[in-house]
């Protein structure tokens, strides 16, 4: 009902305003900054970088006797109810995938793709898959290295056959963090949604059975326990923002 | 006639002694950067310490966390706390056995803002360093009167004005004489050293900027290193701030600040 309201508030108001100021609030193409200062910054650090460092980098990959022990922090169990970020329409079906060893795990690819597509996790490892060693930087200010293995995001999006319109991609979790990247990094070659951690499958603290591993930018950034997928033309905010935090977390 | 003219003189003379004292101590733009910088700098420093309270542990090296052990441990908030954690599981397979816990307790954390703050004040200090900088190359500012001088740093200078100072730090500035030895260092290894250092190591803490210039990384021995630098560039710019302050406080505050505010 939102989706289908907003456009048309959005047109009354533009044919209002002749300046066609709030006309652009219908097609938000990039991080809101709500005339906050911060998120100004915020905004002007991202366009910085993506204007200033070559889209193709690639984030440095270690060796495998760097491998470093590795905290699990945020949603630890996403069917674990007394945890802050519990999300009550989705913890029960977490608990019950566990129980299931997540045979019955299905994630939904939607939104500007011209094969709206659902793949369960044989289907993500039956796909060409990418292993890399990497460092996961946390806000906090403490790091730590791991394997991680998993399929491109790229091949995914492309699976569900994603359209050229596509601007950002927005993924959804089994607790309440959400996450957004836009397509530099959604098709970035060390983007991958990761279903292996160090050799083994990912642990539930780590995100099982699928997290998202964005190695650019830090660690709140690399969803963990995601369950869906909607690629769209324009930016939403998944919540980070309203949060009080940096959409773009390259820094 | 004779009277006459000697009063001319002595109106001259009197003139020329005013134009001396109105001479602007500082100029416009010097003034100008001296404040974005100081207000770039407190702002970083305040955000910087409430960053480092959510994580108050220093380690050398790429990685470090709660599960490794630290280089130094600062008693600023009670985020770190080995007990607060799962039992840990190893990652087997792998001959250096990492571990694995998961995290029970909810840590003190206002890095929402802190953070974002800290980037917008970097980006203060970046502009205003680079135009300062540019401004005292173009004005001959930085050779004149900041650089130290090669006779300056001869040993037995630098000792003569360092027991200047200390015996009556409000010598000189009393008589708004050039800047000793110490005060070149201090200024010139502020402005062309501790900052530009402080905007590296904190450049080497970024994910996107590392991947796209790894040597800054290497440049500084590892992610986490370049953490511990600028954690300890941090304390070197604390410690100037309250030396610079207590000379300011030491050689007449008013007239300091006047001379800093409306540059003379």
């Amino acid at each position: 009902m939102k989706t289908i309201s907003m456009p048309r508030r959005a047109f009354l108001t533009g044919v209002a305003s002749s300046a066609g100021v709030a006309l652009a609030g219908c097609t938000q193409t990039e991080p809101p900054t709500y005339g906050n200062l911060l998120r100004m910054g915020d905004l002007l650090t991202y366009k910085a970088h993506r204007f200033l460092l070559p889209a193709r980098s690639l984030a440095r990959e270690y060796d495998r006797s760097e491998i470093s022990s590795a905290p699990a922090i945020g949603t630890t169990n996403p069917a674990d109810s007394s945890q802050p970020f519990f999300n009550p329409e989705y913890g029960e079906t977490y608990g019950r995938l566990i129980k299931g060893q997540f045979a019955d795990w299905r994630l939904t690819v939607e939104g500007n793709v011209s094969r709206p597509s659902t793949f369960s996790l044989a289907d993500l490892k039956r796909m060409p898959s990418r292993t890399q060693i990497t460092r996961h930087t946390c806000e906090e200010g403490w790091s730590s290295i791991a394997e991680w293995t998993g399929v491109p995001l790229r091949r995914v999006l492309e699976a569900a056959g994603i359209q050229p319109d596509a601007r950002y991609v927005q993924l959804y979790a089994y607790d309440r963090f959400g996450d957004g990247i836009d397509m530099f990094d959604a098709l970035h070659p060390q983007t991958i949604l990761a279903y292996g951690m160090n050799g083994r499958d990912l642990p539930i603290g780590h995100g099982a059975p699928v997290r998202l591993r964005v190695e650019r930018q830090l660690g709140y950034r690399s969803l963990k326990f995601v369950r869906r997928i909607v690629v769209t033309s324009e930016f939403q905010d998944d919540g980070t923002i309203a949060a009080g935090w940096s959409w773009y977390a390259g820094i | 006639m004779a009277g006459r003219a000697a009063g001319r003189v002595r109106a001259a003379g009197s003139l020329l002694e005013i134009a001396v004292n109105v001479a602007k101590r500082h100029v416009a733009w010097v003034r100008l950067s001296h404040w974005a910088l100081a207000v770039g700098v407190v702002t970083l420093a305040v955000s910087g310490f409430l960053i480092l309270m959510v994580h108050p542990r220093l380690y050398w090296g790429q990685v470090g966390n709660d599960l490794t052990p630290a280089f130094l441990e600062l008693p600023i908030s009670n985020n770190h706390r080995p007990d607060g954690w799962e039992t840990a599981v190893t990652f087997s397979g792998l001959t250096t056995a990492p571990i694995s816990a998961n995290r029970t307790y909810e840590i003190f954390n206002e890095n929402g803002w802190a953070r974002s703050l800290h980037f917008l004040a970097g980006w203060l200090l970046v502009a205003a360093g680079m135009f300062y900088v540019a401004g005292g190359v173009v004005t001959g500012h930085l050779k004149r009167d900041l650089l130290p001088r090669v006779r300056d740093l001869a040993p037995r200078a630098l000792w003569r004005d360092l027991k200047a100072h200390l015996r009556s730090p409000s010598g000189d500035a009393a008589r708004d004489a050039p800047y000793g030895a110490l005060q070149r260092g201090a200024y010139a290894g502020v402005a062309l050293i501790a900052l530009p250092f402080m905007v590296l190591t904190g450049l080497s803490m970024s994910p996107a900027v590392t991947a796209a210039y790894p040597f800054l990384t290497d440049l500084f021995g590892g992610h986490q290193s370049a953490r511990t630098l600028h954690f300890l560039g941090f304390s070197v710019l604390v410690l100037f701030v309250l030396v610079h302050l207590a000379m300011v406080a030491l050689t007449g505050f008013r007239r300091q600040m006047r001379a800093m505010i409306m540059g003379n």
